[in-house]
């Protein structure tokens, strides 16, 4: 894959990078060329059409969302740090997490992983996955023999279930918490290679 | 008190049973004394009735072991306690060696053994079928790579290791002088022994619960190892037929093609089966009663196909049932994938139980025994100890690999699941005595490995499991968020799979499932089947049942709370129309030592119309604002008659089958009523103090109290403790009295009250406060009403803001079918909104 030196040489904070994301040298090596083959015009940027052209994901029915969660708030170009940063996420967990108390959380934490998935509810970004929210992603994933009269009671539903204060929104807190019997360690983590 | 007397009972039964044995081979021996002498003399006549032992014998004395074996797991299971602390398999082998000496003592031959055919055409068969229909496919594929990894390879090793070390121990002299041909003879040895028995392991395993991940990895390298005992088995054999010098190293080659050939071929002849039989599947619909005959012919004839072509035959027979199952579940109808799911039970289930016990008959016959100490010590801790090595290794390496890492535990549990079991008897009894001289010295010892894994490890495995702390696995209903959430994690995963340009599971599956649902599925599945059936719509469709269960317990519950020292017995009688009178009858009981009153009809009529409670409340404060909500939720409801395909539970179980699709009527009824019901009353998590408050209105008013009174009289199917009088620890503890066709509501009610233990939300457990603050009271509530409302029903009060946007447009309910009684409820005063108490939360 022509994983040298010489590709690393060009990653800016490239020690910064693997301390943060805690992917090796090959993995970021990878990743970068991943980036570049993604980078149609060698602009050292990704914009959104960039990942619209992945062909797998025009079939994601949320793919529009976790694209859109690449970029952080109102950019439209990220370079390949924050591009490896937000897949870091998907890192499976260490087997024995460091015990330094002083150390942040790893962007690979449950709360981390949980995180990127709660934002792709979340679109207007007030820590709240409203009715309507909700509504929005069961609409993209169900099939369309569902009626919207299902879909609304699926909804309320799944707020019911989550909602511990009673504001009919799911907070994050809320969110991890209607979520902390499910395995998200493995169901939000892929093995890159 | 009740431990004698189940041990009274039980020493008798075998007592009754030996009775019962003996006579039979004392008859079995006259029979043949009659014919050898009774050969000449003519029948002096006519005789009117005659003793024909002879014409039946064969499948008589099938069926009596049959029922032998059945009433034997019956009265194990007689206790509780019994089979927790010994596996059934390990008491049916005891039960065997006791009937063996019995029959032994009788006429000192072993009429019955397990031969061979027996086993690999008649008994295996059906629990590999089982197996793969049942199994939990994504979990299967998605551990296919440990799985695979340790069936191979782990078996290659088994086989290797244990038979060089037996022959290197026998080249130093300490099994004294044995009659072999070589390394070849321990090889073979090694090989029949090295496979994990998928019969043993579900056996053990299923009584034990770990959790999904390591039950599938043990028990999909149990059933994929036997492709490879079976060729290396056959490989060894032919090499030794052919004579070890002779053995060149094309005959080397062949064997390791051969290995592969037997393995895939196995697999595709599966894979075409299932084919053939999901693609018949799909026009069975006129001939509905055979349906699900063709399941088992197709699959028996996938197992004796690969079979004749000498390919692996079990290995064609689970692929059938794993990649048939998702289509012939689409496609039969609700009644034949009953009939399926039981038959397949039945007959697993059946044919395990004979299988242990015939493996402790078997072992009744002084011909067949041949001790040698130190060969079946040795042979008994080279298994373990190479199990043990070849588990470390492999997980080691597969650790690099896995996105969740196999534990140390999970390692133990792995290397002490290594049971061996029937395959290995079934092999070794293939052994052929004139090229393998020491047959009965491999006989016995296999048996004794047997012994020792089936009894000594499945015994200790569940406290070993117990002691480890192994992460169980949690048999409940899974929420919806997950459902939903995990739903959207797959795409999140398969996505960034995408994006890192990862080819990972997720890819595989994600482009698998769209090459299926655009091809396979339109090729294999009935129209009507392709419609839809999301899971997540089941999942919620459960849970509104699960709900309705756990409400009506709570309304219950606080009945009895109130009137424990008058009724006892609870029940609560829907009505679909007043006209038809169908009766679901559920009893939520602290009590059940309390007189049962028969049931009246006319008193359950009236009842009905005070039971339907709150519906009635709905339809006659349909004006006011908030209950136009409640009507409408009503009435959406109502729109879920919408019933989405019953989702076949996985369940590793042979001996229980989930029942979810009991054909009662009542469950229909049931169903349809507490959907309405639920609507209306969303859940809530507090309000425990305000129920009581309710059932204080009850006994102020005298009329009420007879009506409610009345509505708990009538004698029910299903009585469970109430939670709240018995152990807190362990409140899952039911006694049902069924009659009938209520498993269901008790399964469900099961479910919402295990949950209850598990901490859950359910206020039952919830110290009752009178958080006056924190009731939202809604206006009906005060009224002296039959409600009382769940437990759940009372934070989500309808009207908050956010819901009143669905308000438009207003739907009424005037085309709903519940057209309950409502002569008897006065009608409410109207409650404004500004009725709440201050904190409610709107």
């Amino acid at each position: 894959m022509g994983c040298n030196a010489s590709t690393l040489a060009k990653i800016h904070n490239l020690d910064e990078l693997i301390l943060e994301t805690g992917f090796s040298s090959s993995h970021i090596c990878h990743l970068y060329n991943r980036f570049h083959s993604l980078d149609k015009d060698d602009k050292g940027l990704l914009n959104r059409g960039d990942f619209q052209n992945i062909s797998e994901l025009a079939v994601n029915p949320l793919g529009d969302r976790i694209i859109n969660n690449f970029f952080p708030d109102g950019m439209d170009l990220i370079d390949f740090n924050s591009f490896a940063r937000t897949l870091a996420r998907f890192r499976p967990m260490e087997e024995n997490p460091k015990k330094e108390p002083d150390s942040p959380e790893p962007i690979n934490s449950r709360t981390n992983k949980l995180k990127f998935a709660f934002q792709l509810y979340d679109q207007d970004k007030d820590g709240k996955i409203s009715n309507n929210e909700l509504l929005q992603v069961l609409r993209m994933m169900l099939g369309v023999q569902v009626t919207e009269e299902q879909l609304d009671n699926i909804t309320d539903r799944t707020i019911q279930e989550a909602d511990l204060d009673g504001d009919h929104a799911i907070s994050f807190k809320e969110f991890k918490k209607s979520l902390e019997k499910m395995d998200v360690e493995n169901a939000l983590s892929i093995r890159f290679l | 008190m009740q431990c004698k007397k189940l041990k009274e009972r039980v020493s008798l039964l075998v007592v009754v049973l030996l009775l019962c044995s003996s006579t039979k081979a004392e008859n079995n021996i006259n029979a043949t004394t009659h014919t050898e002498g009774g050969g000449g003399a003519p029948p002096s006549g006519f005789e009117i009735v005659t003793f024909n032992w002879h014409h039946v014998m064969s499948p008589y004395i099938i069926s009596v072991w049959i029922m032998v074996a059945s009433i034997a797991k019956m009265v194990f299971h007689m206790s509780s306690k019994l089979t927790t602390i010994i596996p059934e398999s390990a008491l049916l082998i005891f039960l065997g060696l006791l009937l063996g000496g019995v029959v032994w003592a009788a006429d000192h031959v072993a009429s019955y053994t397990m031969k061979p055919t027996l086993f690999f055409f008649y008994l295996l068969p059906q629990i590999i079928l089982d197996a793969g229909y049942f199994m939990p496919n994504r979990l299967f594929f998605g551990n296919l790579g440990a799985i695979l990894t340790y069936a191979v390879i782990g078996t290659v090793w088994n086989a290797a290791a244990v038979g060089l070390s037996l022959y290197g121990v026998y080249l130093t002299g300490l099994m004294g002088d044995l009659n072999v041909n070589g390394v070849l003879d321990f090889l073979l040895f090694g090989s029949l022994l090295a496979a994990v028995d998928p019969v043993a392991v579900i056996a053990v395993f299923e009584e034990v619960h770990v959790n999904d991940v390591l039950f599938i990895i043990v028990f999909g390298e149990s059933l994929l190892n036997d492709g490879v005992t079976v060729v290396l088995y056959n490989v060894f054999d032919s090499f030794i037929a052919i004579g070890g010098v002779n053995v060149t190293g094309v005959d080397c080659v062949k064997g390791v093609v051969s290995f592969f050939v037997v393995a895939l071929g196995g697999i595709l002849i599966g894979i075409i089966f299932a084919f053939l039989l999901s693609y018949i599947s799909r026009f069975t619909k006129r001939v509905q009663i055979i349906e699900p005959g063709f399941v088992f012919v197709i699959s028996y004839l996938a197992y004796l196909t690969a079979e004749m072509l000498s390919l692996s035959a079990i290995l064609s027979i689970t692929f059938t049932g794993v990649c048939c199952q998702k289509y012939v579940r689409a496609n039969l109808s609700e009644e034949s994938a009953t009939t399926v799911r039981y038959m397949m039970k039945l007959l697993a289930s059946g044919s395990e139980t004979i299988i242990f016990m015939l493996l402790g008959i078997s072992a009744v016959d002084a011909s067949i025994w041949e001790w040698n100490t130190a060969f079946i010590l040795l042979t008994l801790l080279f298994i373990a100890v190479y199990r043990v090595i070849g588990v470390v290794t492999l997980t080691w390496i597969l650790n690099r690999y896995r996105v969740v890492p196999l534990g140390f535990i999970d390692q133990v549990v792995m290397s002490y699941g290594g049971l061996r079991g029937a395959v290995a008897y079934g092999l070794v009894a293939l052994l052929d005595e004139t090229q393998v001289k020491e047959k009965k010295l491999f006989f016995s010892t296999t048996i004794i490995v047997i012994y020792f894994t089936v009894v000594l490890q499945g015994c200790t495995t569940k406290s070993l499991v117990t002691w480890l702390k192994v992460k169980r696995s949690e048999h409940r209903d899974p929420l919806i968020s997950e459902k939903l959430h995990g739903r959207a994690f797959d795409h999140i995963l398969s996505a960034i799979e995408d994006i890192s340009g990862q080819i990972g599971h997720h890819y595989i599956r994600d482009k698998w499932e769209n090459f299926d649902k655009k091809y396979i599925s339109k090729l294999l599945m009935r129209k009507a089947a392709l419609k839809s059936k999301d899971q997540i719509l089941d999942v919620f469709h459960n849970l509104n049942i699960k709900d309705a269960i756990t409400y009506i317990a709570e309304v219950i519950t606080h009945h009895i709370e109130k009137y424990k020292n008058r009724v006892a017995w609870g029940s609560l009688a829907f009505i679909k129309t007043p006209s038809a009178l169908q009766l679901v009858n559920v009893n939520f009981n602290s009590n059940k030592q309390s007189e049962v009153e028969a049931p009246t009809s006319s008193v359950l009529r009236e009842d009905a119309s005070a039971i339907c409670l709150d519906m009635q409340a709905v339809e006659l404060r349909r004006k006011s604002l908030r209950d136009c909500e409640d009507v409408y939720t009503h009435h959406l409801l109502q729109q879920y008659l919408y019933k989405p395909k019953k989702q076949q539970k996985y369940k590793y179980s042979r001996h229980k089958v989930t029942s979810n699709e009991d054909d009662a009527q009542e469950k229909e009824i049931f169903e349809k009523t507490m959907k309405r019901r639920l609507a209306s009353f969303k859940s809530t998590k507090h309000g425990v103090s305000q129920s009581k408050k309710l059932a204080k209105h009850y006994k102020k008013d005298p009329s009420q109290k007879k009506r409610s009174d009345e509505m708990l009289s009538n004698g029910g199917q299903l009585v469970f403790h109430d939670p709240e009088f018995s152990d807190p620890e362990d409140p899952c503890e039911f006694d049902v009295i069924s009659n009938g066709g209520s498993n269901f509501i008790f399964n469900v009610a099961r479910q919402a009250l295990a949950d209850t233990c598990n901490g859950l939300d359910n206020p039952v457990f919830i110290p009752e406060e009178e958080t006056v603050t924190r009731q939202a009271l809604p206006p009906w509530a005060t009224i002296n009403d039959t409600v009382v409302l769940s437990q759940r029903a009372r934070v989500q009060m309808p009207w908050s803001p956010n819901n009143f946007r669905r308000l438009m447009p207003l739907r009424l309910s005037s085309r709903s079918t519940d057209s309950f009684l409502l002569a008897d409820i006065p009608v409410p005063e109207e409650h404004p909104l500004s009725f709440l108490p201050e904190g409610t939360a709107l």
